[in-house]
């Protein structure tokens, strides 16, 4: 295995200062300081860039088996890869639905014979994720694939009984119970945040207080029940008070938000263009200006992507009839730049710790987010933050197109990316 | 103007006053024996419904018609990709057959702006889901202000006043200045209410929605319009009254606890219509649930305006027609 000899890197992450040079060998950091050498080792100068742990996504949308079309695990672990993730949760909401040991343990095995990085499946909470009766989540829990995480996500579990057993079976195994908040009936039909902006377009609106409605709810049942809740893709600033209230109580919450909450609003779905059309929906600047801040101050925990490939005709439509979802994998660090870094809100050692350690702790993840030490698996990613601005091209290595980034200016490069010591990316480009 | 006729947000003042005196012009071929004339020969204009609209659909046949454009009519009905053709195929169909404007009719909000984006010829929306039906509001328009400053009624200063090319009989070049309009109903799902409440505006009336507050948008404080959920206190001030159509499927669907007391507390019946000022007109888009959102007594009364309405339709949209696809041989019906 060729051992790397990473030069002048900037690490981030407490009682890192200035350049140095770190050495990777046999699939872990083996040194770190001014100067190394190592005559064997390929060299790679990192002046200017710094390194994160890899990153590590707790909401991604793989779609194998089932959508190939949008998406198999070769290509969007790829996008992954390129954009500094080295493991990515595969969200269970395939066909067939990842409900059962055979299905989540096929995909943990594509993962691995992909390589791009590392694939954790998510399980369903209920069977086929029809919310009546709860999948095995034991035998997903025992199974190779070594589960710990379940959703329903696309779907909530909306019934407050069956919630109530799935939080408190999971205890046996350590488990978590990541919920996509929305109420069923306060959303039916809906189409776009409800605001001042569905209105004027005759959209149906998707009315927060049916997101922080089952949020609070599954807030006390966690606590009633003394097991752990993880609230997938926040959007409201209403949602963001709740989560702060509950850690207030020390229950165990733990929250993500999505990049593109993070950056994106309601006002662009004004040309009915479905690319912007994303559930949870894009909600307002005041919104937006809640999430970076509960960002921060680490009432949300996490960055996810939500990820969610889908093919053009999907999209190419009238809005009603176009399908929920935005690609984000290979965008999002350098959006949580934009959100977060240039605006002052977070250090890039506050972005190691929301889109590695946080998620990979909350995943139940071993091998992934560590902070960058002697000893540890070496799973890091080379960023060069200073590189300018440039458009974001709609074709990617994902399958599908549809980001709402595209043609939009972002900061940021992704050079490297290592898996357990190898390159998934080298210079910006798959290893 | 611009290219498409999509939103009545898409019109100023000057554009809305454009196609109302158009229309006011064009209005004197109705009374003439020959019904048509040349100015749109050779152009093609064809109409797009995805929903069932025969009223609509026809008026604007009649329109493109008078104007002497060839009309394809195209009835296609189910807009899912998984049900047939999608809209943007449909359009690259229409695309190559040349149409020079396409009207469409479609139950989805905002197929009319995406179906800009795919062809080159106008656009003119026909109503879309519950976004914006513009042409109806032109109409309604149009026929405020022929009816208002027929009857010689120029309220609190409305109607006369400041007008470019001055005022005649008519009310050509005039707005609707100072002019109450009360619209009645499920104002959440109306793209009626949409376009009159962009385009009464615009044209300088004081549009008030009077609706049970489950029928009105969520943010509707933002709009520029004011709100009431007593209608029976805002038929004294009201110079015009618009009732909307309630949707069958509204009925059960817990917006209001029945359609009876739906039309006991917003139906606009006889002892209502009384209240309302002497010169006051009722319009309605049509088609209409008689005992529901009107009384029959009322709908039949001679302050209905609601056939009038589709007569004005027909001159309405012939002005649209020929202003975006900018017609030669300007009509000299008028004279």
């Amino acid at each position: 295995m060729t051992a790397w000899l990473i030069k002048d890197v900037e690490i981030t992450g407490p009682g890192h200062h200035g350049p140095t040079d770190l050495l990777v060998a046999d699939g872990t950091i083996t040194a770190i300081g001014a100067g190394l050498t190592d005559a064997g080792a390929q060299v790679l100068d990192a002046a200017g860039l710094i390194a994160l742990p890899g990153l590590v996504d707790l909401h991604t949308h793989l779609r194998e088996p089932g959508r190939e079309d949008a998406e198999t695990i070769e290509t969007g672990t790829r996008a992954a890869a390129l954009g500094g993730f080295t493991a990515v949760h595969a969200m269970a909401n395939t066909e067939p639905v990842a409900d059962t040991a055979g299905v989540v343990e096929q995909v943990w095995r594509l993962g691995r014979a992909a390589g791009h990085c590392d694939v954790q499946p998510v399980g369903a909470v209920t069977v086929g994720l029809a919310g009546t009766r709860l999948a095995e989540l034991g035998t997903m829990a025992d199974s190779a694939a070594r589960v710990r995480v379940f959703s329903d996500d696309g779907r909530c579990v909306a019934d407050p009984l069956l919630m109530r057993r799935a939080l408190e079976y999971v205890k046996a195994f350590d488990g978590v119970i990541a919920q996509h908040a929305q109420d069923p009936r306060l959303t039916e039909g809906a189409q776009l945040n409800e605001g001042e902006i569905s209105g004027r377009l005759g959209l149906a609106g998707w009315p927060a207080v049916a997101e922080e409605a089952i949020i609070a709810r599954d807030c006390l049942l966690a606590a009633h029940v003394g097991s752990t809740l993880h609230i997938c893709h926040v959007s409201t600033a209403g949602s963001a008070e709740i989560i702060r209230w509950a850690k207030s109580k020390g229950w165990p919450v733990t929250a993500e938000v999505t990049p593109h909450h993070l950056l994106l609003t309601d006002e662009l779905a004004v040309g009915y263009d479905p690319v912007f059309k994303v559930n949870p929906p894009l909600r307002t600047a005041a919104d937006v200006a809640e999430l970076r801040r509960a960002l921060a101050d680490g009432t949300i925990d996490c960055v996810a992507t939500d990820h969610a490939p889908h093919p053009v005709e999907a999209k190419e439509t009238e809005w009603s009839e176009a399908a929920f979802g935005m690609t984000g994998l290979e965008t999002a660090l350098r959006v949580v730049q934009q959100a977060m870094v240039d605006t002052g809100l977070l250090d890039w050692s506050g972005v190691a710790d929301r889109m590695s350690v946080r998620p990979a702790r909350i995943g139940r993840l071993a091998g992934h987010g560590a902070l960058l030490a002697v000893g540890v698996p070496a799973n890091l990613m080379l960023y060069d933050p200073a590189a300018p601005a440039e458009a974001v091209s709609p074709v990617g290595a994902s399958k599908s197109r549809n980001t709402p980034f595209a043609g939009m200016p972002l900061p940021g490069r992704v050079v490297a990316t290592f898996l357990r010591g190898t390159p998934t990316v080298l210079d910006g480009k798959l290893a | 103007m611009k290219r498409h006729l999509i939103s009545a947000a898409d019109l100023s003042r000057g554009d809305a006053l454009l196609i109302l005196d158009t229309a006011e012009e064009l209005a004197g071929l109705a009374d003439r024996p020959i019904k048509k004339l040349p100015t749109l020969r050779g152009r093609t204009v064809v109409n797009l419904f995805f929903e069932d609209s025969t009223r609509t659909r026809i008026s604007f046949e009649a329109a493109a018609k008078r104007l002497s454009a060839d009309v394809i009519n195209f009835s296609a009905k189910g807009s899912s990709v998984g049900k047939g053709e999608s809209l943007k195929d449909t359009a690259l169909t229409l695309e190559a057959m040349g149409a020079d404007a396409v009207v469409i009719r479609h139950s989805a909000s905002g197929a009319a702006h995406r179906l800009a984006g795919w062809v080159r010829g106008s656009v003119v929306n026909a109503g879309d889901g519950t976004h914006e039906h513009p042409t109806q509001a032109l109409l309604d328009a149009f026929t405020i202000r022929r009816r208002l400053f027929k009857g010689g009624i120029a309220p609190r200063g409305g109607l006369g006043g400041s007008s470019p090319r001055g005022s005649t009989a008519s009310g050509r070049g005039a707005g609707l200045d100072g002019i109450r309009v009360t619209i009645v109903g499920d104002v959440l799902h109306s793209r009626v209410a949409r376009s009159n409440v962009l385009l009464l505006t615009t044209l300088g009336a004081e549009v008030t929605l009077a609706a049970p507050p489950t029928l009105l948008p969520f943010a509707v404080d933002t709009w520029p319009c004011a709100v009431s959920y007593d209608l029976d206190s805002e038929l004294p001030k009201s110079d015009v009254v618009m009732m909307l159509r309630v949707q069958q499927e509204r009925m059960t669907a817990a917006y209001f606890p029945s359609v009876r007391e739906y039309s006991r507390r917003y139906g606009l019946d006889t002892a209502r219509m009384a209240r309302l000022p002497d010169h006051a007109i009722v319009l309605h888009p049509g088609p209409m649930n008689r005992g529901v959102e009107i009384a029959a007594e009322v709908a039949d009364s001679a302050r209905s305006m609601i056939v009038e309405q589709v007569a004005n339709g027909v001159t309405t949209r012939m002005a649209v027609l020929y202003l975006l696809l900018g017609g030669t041989e300007f009509p000299e019906v008028a004279s």
